[in-house]
């Protein structure tokens, strides 16, 4: 045990300096301004601690903080951190700071409020990264969507009403079918803890469950964790709330907010119901593969940059999803070299790579839009003759989207090609074609806004990014450019939680069974 | 030696780090000093490692720097294989970008001029030009010295953005930004079979190291040589690799279909043409597919395919290239055909002689590219061939220079280009693979086409009447020294590394641990049995059909481009009226450009516009979402009609559900 509770204080920190710095009013704005950046980035230092106290040799939980909340539900206050959450929760305090800093002058309206909600957001996702009791975890997992409908509601577009809406009806239809899991869980292990029981009583993991509740538990989660990716075809909701979301409100939106969905996947279908996901992974590949295509084209299209940026998003998602559910081929077959962790594992690396490269593009996109108030791709034009250095950037996130090696956006889409080939050839075909897709529309865009003839008298009015726009995005390119040149700190520290997560899939929950999964029912 | 490996590297790319970062500090001759430098660090290493390996018997060189990551038992790392093969490409693509260097301090000394006054993207735009062909050379050395396929993707990405970024340097034209979208999508459709192919290697081979990989597909124990795949009947293993991986050589190289982007990629800078899409990038391919060379022996399905791809490629890239009118358009086709020659003996099993004609193509198109463009710089940015004529007068050392580069193109005998296009012809002429009757037709008559227009351009360029308008002619002069000497320094090696370097790398053992071929295939390894010393080979050339073929292209473009088209400017044009509808063809290049831009381009955005308009906005939102939330409205305007507020309505409905209630006791 660590004498400092170091995931408490993750996530307490920023909860409780938003609460002061909401407290304190805009009386005086810039205090609350630079108090909220020392919160910001005081819990990423602490934060991390979690990385350099990390054991990556094991796969039980570390950091673990337990104590009895509710006791009359056997309800309890327990935290730990394994490969898995880790990398996750030290991405949601690394980018929270560059969003505090990315809000600096643009908000006028109440910004101690703004702040304050990202603090709060940042305290409960890393909450719901950590969190390992089930209702703590549904807890958080709600909580957190106060803020951020908050945030589109106050300082969003004008039609904010029905994206906000539209936002929390997606999110919230999808949780409600994953409490009822959670409790039906809870009345068949006595205990809400997900992992690493203490009680005594057996963990969510630990459960075996016949393949009719499997399937049930696995779609109830299903509802949930696709609307949270999003996944085809619960996917709408996102560019809509894009497009109306203030700047650091869509940064978190695609940097955290959908890796929650992927977290879930990791974290509760495949350990917790591995028979039902062995039995519906071609749902799950097939959805991801949709994304992957579909998605791509309908991005080609798009007219407003955030929209075109959120459809990518998804679509680069789709690699993640992919990755997770091919294990489950790959373990079937005999002639393939890898045991499935290579996807699980591309999946991760592209989770953290896309918080990076998305919310850098969401920047790149607000920058322009505090200047010129638009973001229709035909506004632009030529505005590297007026912003050279910020067209370097754009140029740069842009080719890290498209996933040119060298960046990190490369490292998660290779190792899930790589591993889908082993699953099918048809897979990896369907993936690979984001290099052509991903490379149109990315590199369309920056044609149409960057280059060529300056296009407009706005255009010719532009000012380059200033110095605090300029930290932001170098920051963030720094992370893209470490990751996708060494990207190994980051497999290594998650590689034995991996393995670990095959062998458990591999192995069938219910009852009786001895052996590997099965994949009973066939559709 | 891996400090100097490193080195040879890292120099380079120290030098673009500091022109491109600094640039404005540190000036234009800073940028232009601290990036010759590193090249010329790169170089002079090189030349020494070469002559390590021919001097010193320099041993072997394979090994890891770093390891980039270890995933699923799969070490991923980034390492150096140097060997023969390895040395004399490095040597080459040093040697060559250290020209370019020098000769783009005169080339982009006025750049200022082609951006408009208030744009601050051209306001650095020298020391970043020098800051992106450093980076270029820090790729290529990258992709050459890899000792893996994942590095050997990452020098293949690295190259395409930098070509990306020098194609569209001149970002406020559009046609400079068109050209460079289009050369990294078609590129990429290219990287999308390489990378299925390099997925392949993962999954049957277990690893992604050049030698673990070959030694594995050497070994008759593992049986790659005759091992199917289930996925599609009757092709092995080997075919799906090779074919993958080309898929990607086709893409860089710029074979047909996948040459679209070559054309138009000339609307770069002039030394990128030479460099990049001359000399190195676009022959990573043929690079490739040499040191792919134990794979590819073990599919002859797959070298069928690339010695069809090849030879087409040869020939009717070479026919466009008479219908040019711009000059740097016709070097460019040149260049597409020449990728062709070199495909083809992949094809045949010759990679020796495919490399062998790399590196002397290398150095003679490079040299033609820069001729050209110190043409251009003397003509004031005008491009077009018919605005010329009768410039050797005025610029005496780009016109000798640039007529060795045509010999050596067209095979004059004793030049560089000679020696490599007639052991290639040779070569795909004794070969037995399928389509090698095919390949070998087009190759020899390509010569005919080559001789045709390299001395058409020649002689409408230098020879003849001057067109160009007085304002012109009255400024024309020769090009500044760092111009021409780079021409001078390239022009040597157009006419003598032929002759000196055959009989090593073609018939002796230079290749011998870098290129493994299989003895039914090994058709040098015949030529060899009878050849007898450079005079003998030139003098067997003299009595081949590929030398009368040269000499009478050579005799129907003076006749035609010199001798008629000094009485008639008009000529060309009387002439193509006879054959409209060929002209025609070349003139719209086959089609591709229309069937690519219509088909690809505008469906793809129709399918997109299907996809946003019919599947996410009317499906889905329209039909499920909001479609859905109507459905509540609806179902919540019937339950108000429910909520009456009348208590009897209320009592009533007890009364009943209490009933109901009762009997579904009573009943079960």
């Amino acid at each position: 045990m660590h004498s400092l509770p170091i995931l408490s204080l993750t996530i307490w920190l920023p909860i409780i300096g938003g609460v002061a710095v909401l407290g304190s009013g805009d009386k005086a704005p810039n205090t609350s301004k630079w108090t909220a950046l020392a919160v910001a980035v005081v819990t990423f230092l602490v934060s991390i601690g979690l990385w350099t106290g990390f054991d990556a040799g094991t796969a039980a939980m570390q950091f673990v903080e337990r104590s009895p909340w509710i006791e009359s539900f056997n309800v309890y206050y327990y935290l730990g951190v394994d490969g898995i959450s880790m990398p996750l929760i030290i991405l949601t305090t690394f980018v929270t700071i560059f969003v505090i800093i990315a809000g600096w002058e643009v908000i006028q309206y109440k910004p101690s409020h703004y702040m304050a909600a990202f603090l709060i957001m940042e305290g409960l996702m890393v909450g719901v990264f950590s969190a390992l009791d089930a209702i703590l975890f549904y807890v958080f997992w709600e909580a957190m969507l106060i803020p951020m409908f908050i945030v589109i509601g106050v300082w969003g577009g004008p039609n904010r009403v029905y994206a906000t809406i539209k936002f929390f009806l997606f999110t919230f239809f999808g949780s409600v079918f994953m409490l009822v899991a959670l409790i039906y869980m809870y009345f068949q292990a006595g205990t809400f803890e997900i992992v690493a029981s203490q009680s005594g009583l057996p963990s969510f993991h630990g459960l075996r469950l016949g393949m009719t509740e499997q399937i049930l538990i696995f779609i109830a989660f299903l509802l949930a964790f696709a609307v949270k990716v999003p996944m085809w075809p619960v996917h709408t909701w996102l560019p809509d709330a894009h497009v109306e979301a203030p700047t650091g409100g869509s940064v978190i939106l695609a940097a955290i907010m959908l890796k929650i969905g992927g977290y879930g996947f990791l974290r509760f279908s495949l350990p917790i119901a591995p028979d039902a996901s062995a039995s519906l992974d071609w749902l799950i590949i097939a959805m991801s593969l949709i994304a992957v295509v579909y998605i791509g084209f309908v991005a080609l299209v798009q007219q407003d940059m955030k929209k075109l940026i959120a459809y990518s998003s998804i679509a680069h998602m789709g690699f993640v999803t992919l990755g997770f559910f091919i294990v489950f081929t790959i373990l079937a077959k005999d002639t393939a070299t890898s045991n499935g962790v290579l996807g699980i594992s591309g999946g991760m690396v592209q989770m953290v790579s896309h918080g990076f490269i998305s919310g850098a593009l969401f920047l790149c996109v607000g920058v322009l839009y505090d200047r010129v108030h638009s973001r229709e791709i035909s506004a632009y034009g030529g505005v590297v003759n007026t912003m050279p250095l910020f067209g370097a950037f754009v140029v740069f996130f842009a080719m890290a989207n498209a996933g040119l090696p060298g960046t990190s956006g490369f490292v998660g889409e290779f190792m899930v090609i790589l591993a889908s080939f082993q699953a099918d050839f048809w897979y990896a075909f369907l993936a690979a074609t984001t290099l052509i897709l991903g490379a149109a529309y990315t590199l369309w865009m920056v044609k149409r806004v960057i280059f060529g003839p300056v296009a407009n008298n706005k255009v010719a009015a532009l000012k380059d990014a200033n110095g605090r726009e300029l930290f932001v995005l170098g920051s963030l390119a720094a992370a893209v450019l470490v990751l996708g040149i060494w990207p190994a700190p980051l497999v290594e520290v998650m590689d034995v939680t991996i393995q670990n997560l095959v062998q458990q899939v591999a192995v069938s929950k219910i009852p009786d069974a001895v052996g590997p999964t099965v994949a009973a029912v066939q559709f | 030696m891996t400090n100097i490996y490193l080195t040879i590297v890292l120099a380079p790319l120290i030098g673009a780090i500091i022109a491109g970062f600094f640039g404005g500090r540190i000036g234009r001759a800073g940028a232009h000093w601290v990036t010759i430098l590193g090249v010329g660090i790169s170089t002079l290493l090189s030349l020494y490692v070469v002559k390590r390996f021919v001097f010193d018997e320099q041993e072997v060189f394979n090994g890891a720097v770093y390891t980039w990551m270890v995933a699923d038992g799969i070490r991923f790392e980034i390492g150096f294989l140097v060997d023969k093969l390895t040395a004399l490409m490095m040597a080459v693509v040093s040697f060559v970008s250290l020209m370019v260097h020098i000769y783009t301090i005169g080339y982009m000394a006025d750049d200022e001029h082609n951006w408009p006054k208030d744009s601050l993207a051209g306001r650095n735009g020298y020391q970043r030009f020098f800051s992106y062909i450093s980076l270029f050379t820090f790729s290529m050395l990258m992709l050459v010295m890899s000792n893996n396929f994942l590095q050997l993707f990452f020098g293949w990405e690295a190259v395409g953005l930098v070509s990306y970024l020098l194609i569209g340097f001149w970002s406020v034209r559009e046609s400079a930004i068109f050209a460079n979208l289009k050369a990294f999508l078609v590129n990429r459709v290219g990287d999308f079979g390489f990378i299925l192919g390099i997925a392949a290697i993962a999954m049957y081979f277990g690893s992604l190291d050049y030698r673990e990989v070959f030694d594995m597909a050497a070994d008759p124990a593992r049986g790659f040589a005759d091992k199917e795949i289930d996925l599609f009947e009757g092709v092995s293993v080997m075919s799906l690799i090779c074919i993958l991986l080309f898929v990607g050589a086709m893409g860089k190289s710029a074979q047909v279909p996948l040459h679209v982007w070559l054309p138009d990629s000339m609307e770069g800078p002039t030394p990128i043409s030479a460099l990049i899409h001359a000399a190195t990038m676009v022959t990573a391919g043929i690079f490739m597919v040499a040191r792919m060379s134990p794979l590819y022996e073990l599919s002859e399905t797959a070298l069928s395919f690339v010695m069809v791809i090849g030879a087409t490629t040869a020939f009717f890239m070479g026919l466009i290239g008479l219908a040019q009118n711009d000059i740097k358009r016709v070097v460019a086709y040149s260049t597409l055909s020449q990728l062709g020659y070199m495909t083809a003996a992949l094809g045949a099993s010759a990679y020796a002689a495919g490399i062998f004609h790399l590196m002397t193509h290398a150095f003679f198109k490079a040299l033609l590219f820069l001729a050209a463009g110190s043409v251009i710089i003397a003509m004031h940015h005008d491009q077009d061939i018919r605005n010329m004529g009768g410039i050797r007068k005025y610029m005496p050392y780009t016109w000798i220079t640039f007529l060795i580069g045509t010999l050596a193109l067209i095979g004059f005998p004793g030049f560089s280009g000679f020696f490599s296009k007639d052991a290639i012809i040779e070569a795909v002429n004794a070969s037995q693979v399928g389509g090698s009757g095919y390949a070998s037709v087009l190759l020899t008559i390509g010569v005919f086409i080559t001789a045709l227009y390299s001395f058409r351009l020649y002689f409408i360029v230098f020879h003849g009447k001057e067109r160009m308008d007085e304002h012109t002619r009255h400024h024309l002069h020769e090009t500044p020294a760092v111009v021409w000497v780079p021409l001078v320094l390239l022009a040597i090696p157009s006419v003598f590394i032929g002759w000196i370097t055959i009989e090593p790398v073609l018939f002796g053992d230079w290749f011998k641990d870098a290129i493994r071929v299989a003895p039914e295939h090994d058709v040098l390894a015949h030529l060899g049995e009878h050849y007898h010393g450079q005079w003998a080979f030139v003098l067997h050339g003299l009595t081949a059909a590929p030398f009368w073929l040269a000499l009478a292209g050579f005799i129907v473009a003076a006749y035609v481009f010199w001798h008629l088209f000094s009485k008639d400017p008009q000529i060309e044009e009387k002439l193509r009226g006879r054959v409209a509808w060929f002209y025609r063809m070349l003139d719209r290049k086959y089609g591709f450009d229309d069937f690519y831009q219509k088909f690809f381009a505008a469906g793809s955005r129709g399918i997109g516009r299907a996809f946003w308009a019919g599947g996410d906005q009317a499906v889905i939102d329209g039909v499920l979402v909001d479609g859905s939330a109507k459905t509540v409205g609806r179902f919540a305007q019937l339950a108000r009609k429910i909520q009456t507020g009348r208590l009897y309505n209320y009592a009533i409905a007890m009364i009943l559900g209490l009933v109901v209630l009762q009997a579904i006791f009573v009943v079960f």
